[in-house]
């Protein structure tokens, strides 16, 4: 039942499955999820096409045992990958943690719905922006898309996966139900596809060490039956792989796993902007809160109102610089988000006292009036 | 010295050393000796599980060791294979990912009971009723040892542990039943006194085309042993030697296990069947 992984050509698909679509583009073979709503599109069509590429795909017992088997996967030798939301994502968080700890790559896609708790399942939020960098505990960087359309949910699928093959960590798409489910054109086109392999030992088993960091501060990665023998454990190790329980080891081991999205930002940090040369004010937005704002922005300098608009693209590592570098020419930033206020946060750290900051909020279950955004636009000129 | 002697020595075998031991080749040398408390049953099973591999020859780099969390899930970390030291209760579903990605890997995960049957037991059940062809071996202490002897899904009711000071309210699960009714293909249960026959067992368990569990029952002279007045390590297993009683192909139900340390044990092996694994089914599906 072969069929091609990367199917060229052009298509009008939901951003789930655009998402399932990117994963098997990138080179993911092994799927664990369980059903939520809103990503159930994107296990149904993993569930479907999974085999037609030779991957497998296993409908696991709840979301703990989802990451935990994707991380088995990984460490099998398979781009591994699950797809949640919210209460999933919530369930994961332990092993998360274990996939940043052993340096596991794979892809988390979280399309965010209503929350807290059961919330509004069938509708938009960004409630979980902070959980992405906090959720787990103890200390890790962080990589995380905000995608804004289907044809965005292939793409950035895609540098997922690669990004967490080159930092060899678990990466995460964070959607949302609008854009999970919201169904638009999507080109798939395999000769533009670039995809990160697994960064393979050269070592001898013997002298492996699977912890020991390359000059990007990121180790290589023997997968299960190469004949390396690995020890992988999600207590403090030495390079070996070897739990040791020490200060010296354990500053070691977690100030890298911080240092290593930290000080790789310039390769990873992504933003869009538009107007911002002349701008007095500045949208800050990400997601599907982006696309209103977009809107809003448009109508704004349809009203000759000199508005900058910038689209967070990576969330995490948060564009700190960039954020910094633009607010110090602006009168206030403007901050829509689907939640009560997270990302604000950031943005008001990147700011400090230089430009008022402004959030914008909705509670989630539907998404902001360009009004209500441009009316906050208006009051800080 | 007498002909006869010089004759004996002359064909004596060549001299069995160190490195002729089986642990001595499935074991990280340099990680030794391990964490485990004089008395505890968990050096011995590892032992039988090297020697498990080494009489099937099993070649090292096909080989899987997946732990929990807790005294039976530092295991993992003394095999000299591929080896995964993972979260608590979590075994299964890592060990069934690195399964799917590599199914021609023997894949054994080796936990303790609240490991596997507490935090982790609902990936036991669903594990054993997929058929996934891995081995799940389970060193049951009745409690949980390295957090300091609190009672567990396997604490007999009655018995006292650091949070059961009154004695355990709760009944406990009887693993072999619960496997065997979940879809085990093999299951099995010994104690620690029944060294060859727990290597045997895991034997039958590596070799079998699917869903395999032994269950060995171990001495906590630390924790269990102690609060419950069973003496030493020692003391433990001349129980077991008193209290088991082998029953092969019994009705696993009767397998329930009493505090009262009179009581009887049923040991053996309870199932050893046949039905396509969760990859035999899906790859005839996908066909």
């Amino acid at each position: 039942m072969s069929k091609e992984a990367i199917m060229t050509g052009k298509y009008f698909m939901n951003g789930d499955e655009a998402c399932a679509e990117g994963a098997l583009a990138a080179g993911c073979r092994f799927f664990a999820g369980y059903p939520i709503t809103p990503q159930s599109e994107i296990a149904e069509r993993m569930s479907k096409r999974m085999p037609e590429v030779g991957g497998r795909f296993i409908q696991m017992e709840d979301e703990l045992s989802s990451i935990a088997a994707v991380l088995g996967g990984s460490w099998g030798g398979s781009k591994s990958m699950t797809a949640t939301s919210g209460p999933g994502f919530s369930l994961m968080m332990e092993n998360i943690g274990l996939g940043m700890m052993t340096e596991t790559p794979c892809v988390i896609a979280n399309i965010q719905r209503g929350s807290p708790s059961t919330g509004l399942p069938t509708a938009v939020g960004q409630g979980e922006m902070m959980q992405a960098k906090w959720g787990s505990h103890g200390d890790y960087g962080v990589i995380a898309y905000a995608p804004t359309s289907p044809q965005e949910m292939f793409d950035y699928t895609i540098k997922a996966f690669n990004k967490s093959e080159q930092y060899m960590m678990p990466v995460f798409v964070m959607a949302d139900e609008k854009i999970g489910h919201m169904r638009e054109r999507v080109v798939i086109d395999k000769s533009k596809v670039e995809t990160q392999p697994r960064r393979k030992p050269d070592a001898d088993p013997e002298d492996f060490l699977p912890y020991e960091p390359k000059e990007d501060l990121v180790p290589e990665m023997a997968s299960a039956g190469e004949g390396y023998r690995v020890h992988v454990t999600g207590l403090t190790h030495n390079e070996k792989g070897y739990p040791q329980l020490d200060v010296e080891t354990q500053k070691k081991k977690v100030g890298r796993l911080v240092d290593k999205v930290e000080k790789n930002k310039d390769d990873i940090v992504e933003i869009k902007t538009q107007g911002v040369d002349d701008a007095d004010v500045l949208i800050v937005s990400y997601g599907m809160a982006y696309r209103t704002a977009m809107g809003a922005y448009k109508q704004a300098r349809d009203k000759g109102m000199k508005v900058g608009i910038i689209r967070l693209v990576t969330v995490w590592p948060f564009p700190e610089e960039e954020i910094r570098e633009l607010s110090q020419q602006v009168s206030g930033i403007v901050v829509p988000e689907i939640n009560q206020g997270q990302m604000v946060h950031e943005v008001e750290r990147a700011c400090g006292d230089r430009a008022e900051v402004k959030l914008v909020p909705h509670p989630g279950g539907g998404l902001h009036k360009p009004k209500d955004i441009l009316n906050a636009l208006e009051a800080l000129i | 010295m007498t002909t006869e002697l010089k004759e004996k020595e002359e064909s004596a075998e060549p001299e069995i050393t160190e490195a002729d031991h089986p642990a001595t080749r499935y074991l990280r040398q340099e990680r030794l000796p391990h964490i485990w408390c004089s008395g505890c049953g968990l050096g011995s099973a590892v032992t039988s599980l090297t020697k498990a591999f080494d009489e099937l020859q099993l070649p090292i780099d096909d080989i899987g060791v997946v732990s929990g969390i807790g005294c039976a899930g530092r295991a993992a970390g003394y095999f000299e294979t591929d080896s995964y030291h993972t979260t608590h209760g979590r075994a299964i579903p890592f060990a069934t990912g690195l399964k799917l990605a590599n199914p021609d890997m023997n894949i054994t995960v080796f936990s303790g009971d609240g490991d596997l049957f507490a935090i982790g037991g609902n990936h036991f059940i669903h594990a054993a009723r997929r058929n996934l062809n891995i081995n799940v071996i389970c060193v049951n202490n009745y409690n949980f040892g390295m957090t300091g002897g609190q009672f567990g899904p396997t604490t007999p009711q009655g018995a006292n542990a650091t949070t059961s000071p009154y004695g355990n309210y709760e009944k406990p699960f009887n693993l072999p039943d619960l496997a065997a009714s979940a879809g085990a293909v093999y299951v099995a249960r010994w104690t620690s006194v029944h060294a060859r026959r727990i290597q045997n067992a895991m034997e039958e368990a590596l070799s079998k085309n699917g869903f395999s569990f032994v269950e060995i029952l171990s001495p906590c002279p630390t924790g269990y042993g102690r609060k419950n007045d069973l003496g030493e390590g020692i003391d433990e297993l001349k129980s077991y030697q008193d209290r088991t009683v082998i029953k092969h192909g019994s009705d696993p139900e009767e397998a329930e296990i009493e505090r009262d340390p009179e009581s009887e044990i049923v040991v053996g092996k309870f199932v050893d069947t046949d039905r396509p694994t969760y990859c035999d089914v899906a790859d005839s599906y996908l066909d």
